[in-house]
């Protein structure tokens, strides 16, 4: 949303300006954050950037690429322990692996947060390229039931590869390396990416194999190649996701990835528009604030009148409902799969009634 | 027709299609000269269009060979084939839903773009470059073919015919030596066939094309093509010049006899 410049040359156009002014408004508020926020909320506010990241990157697959996959919770998970197996000292894993030792060339390595978190993608990456290239040749609900399978295969293995994951019991006392400058980098880097990428050659050959596959293969365009670099791609991504996650957080273990978290991230997507940068990038904002804010739901309800018993999950319960209100009555999300752009701001609140053919 | 076979831009040699017990396309040998426009014909489920996604690699064909000018192409990936010169519409137009017109246009000039996924993200001046050249191209193709005025239209919002056309330019993007039109008439009155059939002598011209375009309705296609084979059931009854088909008993009876 924030990098939505327009293409045109370098010219200062009112648009731009508005631009510049969110932009640099936000930069404040970053710092503002970090430096007066209290702990709690700083930590809502970063994790929307996280949430940004991983909504992207499953918006590449779902929205651009139409290509329906589930298993995203996977490819998290394992940029998420990689990294955090590459930061963690020796004595910390020590700490970590008191009932079964970890293997030993894997305890005495500890590199620095930024080569470790990209091999980390790059780990997750390569798990989703063995795993894109037998299940892409499926389509629809089919490659949603396989990558879901195959999400659930990861977090098995991690679950029991107790000499290098800790199994069960997780990591905990991760370092806490996402910080705020950290995070909104992330998200700002790859928020830039995807706007650059679907605008250019390679991202029109994505969105006309969503479109129609078989004419896309008919203009040359070599779709299971288009299919399978989307699908590492956007693990990669999942896996920069998953290890900012991690290190936010500071305890990973295999439960935190399960199909709920793959849910999540495409609540968010649906809510903001299959197919549009803008609508994940707000949408990751509104529903990770929604989240926490509606975390009272889960507590014991004081209605004055009567109390209610504490009824955890009730929180998702609305976004269940919220969910159902959009498909039904906005299909396309809340963008759809346009873009924000100034003039649609404006639009809105001064209405001029240009709906429909704008260009004649 | 006594050209050298030298001339020869699209033969088939006995292929056969089969589904299970269903055999499509039974022993088609077609013979295509560089510049011609052929014609398939052939009453409905006849086995045209599956003759076409053989040629066009949609199928891998059950038995015999495809060959583009000296090249072996059975076997190839739809997108191979496409790189090798054969473009094609399809029957049930399948424009690119989301995209505006030009963009439908863009998308088969990729192919010529031809920049890994980082090098157009990055808009590296090679990539930036090619696409510059890509949108001209596009442009002076959907004004040669009178679209350029909806360029920033959505495709499926333009009227039928036009949708037709806009078909016809995207396969001409992909720079074919031959064009593979699947019912290109189909919906279309006599009149409207009629002036796309003159469309399509007129790109025949102009791009240095060979054509082969399916139609069922016979009438249509007799004053465009020069060549034609008529198929029933997989197997081609006949081939030749358009008044020797009309004349055949055996086209006749398979297909004018009630009409």
């Amino acid at each position: 949303m924030k990098t939505n410049a327009t293409a045109s040359p370098l010219k200062i156009t009112r648009n731009r300006l508005y631009t510049l002014i969110a932009l640099g408004a936000f930069v404040v508020l970053a710092i503002v954050a970090d430096l007066f926020f209290d702990a709690f909320t700083l930590r809502v506010f970063n994790l929307c950037a996280i949430y940004i990241v991983l909504a992207l990157s499953l918006n590449m697959l779902n929205g651009f690429t139409g290509l329906f996959s589930l298993g995203h919770a996977g490819f998290m998970a394992v940029g998420a322990y990689v990294c955090a197996l590459l930061t963690m000292s020796p004595q910390l894993k020590d700490m970590n692996f008191f009932l079964m030792p970890m293997v030993p060339w894997l305890r005495n390595v500890t590199i620095p947060f930024l080569p470790a978190i990209i091999i980390g993608g790059l780990a997750a990456a390569f798990v989703g390229f063995l795993i894109g290239a037998p299940v892409l040749r499926l389509r629809d609900d089919y490659l949603a039931i396989a990558t879901l399978g195959f999400g659930e295969i990861i977090r098995v293995l991690i679950t029991n590869a107790q000499p290098i994951t800790n199994g069960a019991q997780g990591l905990k006392g991760l370092p806490r390396f996402s910080t705020t400058f950290t995070v909104w980098i992330a998200a700002a880097l790859v928020t830039l990416f995807m706007v650059l990428l679907m605008r250019s050659s390679y991202g029109r050959a994505m969105k006309a194999v969503r479109d129609d596959e078989l004419a896309a293969e008919a203009m040359g365009i070599n779709v299971f190649k288009v299919k399978v670099t989307s699908f590492t791609v956007s693990s990669f991504l999942a896996g920069i996701g998953g290890a900012l996650l991690g290190h936010m957080i500071t305890t990973i273990d295999p439960k935190m990835f399960t199909f709920m978290l793959t849910f999540n991230i495409l609540l968010i997507v649906v809510l903001g528009g299959i197919g549009s940068i803008s609508g994940s990038v707000i949408a990751a904002v509104v529903v990770t604030i929604l989240m926490e804010v509606l975390r009272f739901l889960d507590e014991p309800l004081n209605f004055i009148v009567f109390k209610t018993a504490a009824m955890p999950g009730l929180r998702m319960v609305v976004f269940s409902i919220l969910l159902m209100v959009v498909v039904i009555y906005r299909q396309r999300g809340l963008m759809g799969n346009k873009e924000f752009s100034w003039d649609m701001l404006t639009g809105l609140f001064v209405r001029k009634g240009r709906k429909g053919g704008t260009n004649v | 027709m006594s050209e050298p076979t030298s001339d020869l831009m699209l033969r088939t040699d006995h292929v056969f299609m089969r589904f299970g017990g269903l055999t499509a396309v039974n022993d088609l040998n077609l013979e295509i000269r560089k510049n011609e426009i052929v014609g398939l014909i052939g009453p409905n489920g006849a086995g045209k269009t599956t003759a076409f996604n053989v040629i066009t690699g949609m199928y891998r064909p059950s038995e015999g060979k495809v060959f583009f000018g000296s090249d072996d192409i059975t076997g190839l990936k739809p997108h191979q084939i496409t790189a090798k010169g054969i473009a094609r519409t399809f029957q049930n137009i399948r424009l690119f839903k989301e995209m505006n017109v030009l963009e439908n246009v863009l998308v088969a000039c990729d192919m010529s773009i031809a920049t890994g996924m980082f090098g157009a993200t990055l808009h590296l001046p090679g990539y930036v470059k090619r696409e510059k050249e890509a949108r001209k191209f596009s442009m002076e193709l959907l004004e040669k073919v009178g679209l350029k005025h909806l360029a920033f239209e959505k495709g499926t919002s333009l009227p039928y015919g036009q949708q037709r056309r806009l078909e016809i330019v995207r396969a001409l993007a992909t720079r074919p030596k031959m064009l593979l039109l699947d019912e290109p008439a189909a919906g279309m009155n006599p009149q409207e066939s009629v002036e796309l059939m003159e469309f399509i002598r007129k790109i025949r011209d102009e791009f240095d094309l060979t054509i082969l375009l399916i139609e069922h309705h016979m009438q249509v296609v007799m004053g465009v093509c020069e060549h034609m084979y008529v198929l029933d059931y997989g197997v081609t009854i006949a081939h030749g010049d358009p008044a020797s088909i009309q004349k055949n008993p055996k086209v006749i009876e398979a297909y004018l006899g009630v009409d």
